[in-house]
């Protein structure tokens, strides 16, 4: 699209720096940010699936790095940044659809569902250790 | 001689390309299809923890955990490239660069998606 440029210096729209933060316009960073992480973070999925299929010696390698601390935080972001932004596609759906463009309800919508994304991450992660008996 | 004309008025009358949804409908319909799929992995995960290997890769490699890993997979993998792609066209303006960012987008989620889909035949193929 190089022809399609206009060679005059034409001033730009005003950019992040310029507007206050905002909850709503946060989300929407944040749901870009998640997005980016989730697709670097697809290859911890890969490294699991490769480390299973290479066989057992490997796999405890694996395994045994994604139960140290270090292991248990990057996990535990992973699993945060997919199901916040597993909810502001949701919030996208209900979008397309039409509605939920008035101020009150996109104001409720990014809290819930920032609230929901802690709670929902809390809950799989106490689900989770409850199954695997660790404390 | 100079041309007078706006880029606006080079393209217009044109018609459009006919595939403006295209890249919109398909994010969406992979978003839609990560929904159930995510869900998915998240159990899963939830169920292997600490399992030892031979009872991961026996539950990766029956048919249903497996038919819902290469879905994940793939429609994982097409969300991945359309989400990056509009990324890398927000930020990366020079010409030569995004060509080359777009490409290697594109290699990187298809490398990805095959080595998950390899690892996935090999364990419901008995390993």
């Amino acid at each position: 699209m190089a022809d399609a440029r206009s060679p005059a210096d034409r001033p730009l729209s005003p950019h992040l720096q310029i507007y206050k933060p905002m909850l709503t316009m946060m989300m929407s960073i944040v749901h870009r940010a998640t997005g980016a992480a989730l697709y670097f973070g697809s290859l911890l999925l890969a490294w699991w699936l490769i480390a299973a299929a290479a066989g057992p010696d490997y796999f405890e390698f694996v395994n045994g790095l994604a139960g140290t601390l270090i292991g248990k935080i990057v996990l535990f972001g992973y699993t945060w940044t997919l199901i916040h932004h597993m909810l502001g596609g949701v919030r996208h759906f209900i979008w397309d659809t039409g509605k939920g463009f008035e101020l009150p309800t996109i104001e409720f919508m990014a809290r819930a569902s920032l609230v929901a994304s802690l709670g929902l991450t809390a809950i799989v992660w106490a689900v989770g250790l409850w199954c695997t008996g660790a404390p | 001689m100079a041309d007078m004309r706006t880029p606006l008025n080079k393209v217009r009358g044109l018609g459009s390309a006919k595939e403006g949804a295209d890249h919109f409908w398909k994010q969406r319909i992979t978003g839609l299809a990560n929904i159930p799929l995510t869900l998915f992995l998240v159990v899963t995960v939830i169920l292997l923890a600490g399992k030892d290997h031979s009872t991961v890769a026996a539950y990766l490699g029956s048919p249903l955990a497996a038919i819902a890993m290469m879905a994940l997979v793939i429609s994982g993998a097409i969300h991945m490239r359309l989400g990056m792609q509009v990324i890398i066209e927000d930020y990366v303006h020079g010409e030569g660069a995004k060509i080359i960012c777009l490409m290697t987008n594109t290699f990187f989620t298809i490398l990805m998606g095959l080595a998950c889909m390899y690892a996935i035949i090999k364990l419901s193929l008995g390993n």
